[in-house]
């Protein structure tokens, strides 16, 4: 049973490698939703014996980080313009070295923190990696989405730690953070359209300027 | 008894080698609807080529006339560490790896040579893409076998494919499968098969292998086929006791196990060739950088384990 999870954790951290490498926007969206999909089957697979209740909850999450999010996610995209490509500032081998060491770095972090022993193994460092994965995504990348597919990452990674900590989580905080996810997803997805509409590009390094002064600038 | 079973494993391979790229080709021409050319096909080529007279430019110096012997012999030696079946080679001692990575490398260096020794921009064009490919390649594929030598407990290739049993499979199948991941893109890149570089192109700006030894005829060019097809046996053995550890007590069932592996192996090869299409030249770095995220993953996970 636990090989299963371990080798769902390396899934993980593959898919991680792949978001680095990746150059297309719509394979991003959709790597997120297949990490999202396997960091919430998860806990059943961790677990042992089958409850009806976790089962509920990772349908929940399945549902939602599958289906819905990519859905939001891809109609952005076409609504916004985005282009298909995701624009990085730096290469994609320096991406995945960037992770590689990111991976190294937190496996050693993992092994340093005081946590309860977990059975499975690599999931600490799989979580703080998918963590850092998602702060590569949000940094490195030029477009809007790609942030909100940064948060998504790092979510997905926070999920992977919380069950680290305690393999049964407390529902209700666990719906919580899905609905304010849900919110983010939904709100980003409008703002990016709007921002769009406004501004005729969704590059976040022309959003550091104000339109307005622009404007008068270049007398538009 | 104790020298003739090695000694045999060591003739076998020598002898089944040039048979991989005739199972190559007869899948490819499986996919492609042919009947394809003969499974001994390369038996055949060697011989015709090793009973005919080699030109030699006049600007070529004896560098060129020793590159092709020279990068067998490398390879001939390289297999004489090499297990067989996951059994002891007819040469074993700790960091025996590091000796069959070197050997590698030193028939790799002999080729180049040959080619530059040439004088032909073409063929230093190959040369250069040859070794910047291998700059990625050798990364990848030395630290996949620290990985496997960790995996093992042993540091010589014989020690750590022996102490790979089924077992290690059902407690380290992540690491094992990232090896065999890391290892497989590394053979199709040192070996010149397709998402890499095309055996058959003929096409100049493409080529990396197939430019370095145009101007090699005779026995020369002989030489170098029946080196690049025990480079080929080299990997694909190396997968398959990977992926095929030794199960069985009795020497000819694991030996036939073995060979099964290998074929299959050479099987797999001719499969992607046949679905995939050949990577941009620029875009091949990216594979081989893939190659050694998944060996330095696999090392990584052995380590914390």
């Amino acid at each position: 049973m636990h090989t299963l999870a371990e080798l769902v954790i390396v899934f993980v951290i593959l898919l991680d490698l792949a978001l680095a490498v990746t150059g297309s926007l719509s394979t991003c969206i959709r790597l997120v939703a297949a990490q999202g999909v396997v960091a919430g089957l998860l806990p059943l697979l961790a677990g042992g014996h089958f409850q009806p209740r976790a089962a509920l909850f990772a349908g929940a999450i399945v549902t939602l980080k599958g289906a819905v999010f990519p859905w939001l996610l891809l109609r952005a995209r076409d609504k916004s313009g985005a282009g298909r490509d995701v624009e990085p500032l730096i290469t994609y081998p320096a991406s995945v070295l960037l992770c590689l060491g990111a991976f190294i770095a937190s496996s050693w972090l993992g092994s340093r923190l005081p946590l309860p022993a977990t059975g499975v193994a690599w999931i600490v460092p799989a979580s703080l990696a998918t963590i850092f994965a998602g702060f590569l995504l949000i940094t490195t990348r030029t477009k809007a989405i790609t942030q909100v597919l940064g948060y998504l990452v790092i979510e997905n990674g926070i999920y992977i730690f919380g069950l680290a900590l305690f393999v049964e989580q407390p529902l209700m905080v666990e719906l919580a953070i899905l609905l304010d996810v849900f919110v983010a997803v939904f709100v980003m997805g409008i703002a990016i359209f709007h921002i769009s509409r406004e501004f005729d590009h969704i590059d976040t390094a022309e959003l550091s300027e104000l339109s307005d002064w622009r404007r008068g600038e270049y007398g538009r | 008894m104790e020298i003739v079973k090695p000694l045999a494993q060591y003739l076998a391979a020598l002898a089944l080698a040039p048979l991989l790229p005739g199972v190559i080709n007869r899948v490819k021409a499986f996919f492609a609807g042919r009947r394809g050319q003969p499974v001994l096909q390369l038996y055949y080529d060697l011989y015709k080529l090793s009973r005919k007279t080699p030109v030699y430019s006049r600007t070529a110096t004896w560098v060129f006339r020793a590159g092709p012997a020279a990068s067998l012999a490398a390879l001939l030696a390289a297999l004489l560490v090499l297990p067989f079946a996951g059994r002891s080679a007819p040469f074993s001692f700790d960091g025996d790896f590091v000796l069959l990575i070197y050997l590698l490398g030193l028939a790799r260096f002999a080729t180049v040579l040959a080619a530059l020794d040439t004088g032909s921009a073409f063929e230093g064009m190959g040369a250069s893409r040859e070794m910047q490919f291998a700059v990625f390649a050798e990364p990848a594929f030395f630290l996949g076998l620290t990985a496997l030598a960790r995996a093992g407990g042993h540091a010589s290739l014989a020690g750590m494919f022996g102490a790979l049993t089924p077992g290690i499979w059902r407690v380290a199948a992540p690491v094992l499968a990232l090896l065999t991941a890391s290892f497989f893109i590394v053979l199709l890149a040192e070996n010149s098969r397709v998402p890499a570089d095309d055996p058959n192109t003929h096409l100049e700006l493409t080529m990396i292998h197939e430019v370095m030894v145009l101007d090699h005829s005779g026995p020369d060019l002989a030489c170098i086929l029946y080196g690049a097809a025990l480079k080929l046996w080299l990997f694909a053995s190396l997968i398959a006791c990977v992926v095929l550890p030794r199960r069985t007590g009795s020497w000819a069932t694991d030996s036939a196990l073995f060979l099964l592996a290998v074929l299959g192996t050479a099987a797999a090869v001719g499969v992607v060739e046949s679905v995939m299409a050949r990577l941009r030249l620029l875009k091949v770095p990216y594979m081989l950088i893939t190659a050694f995220a998944f060996s330095a993953l696999a090392l990584i996970f052995q380590m914390s384990r």
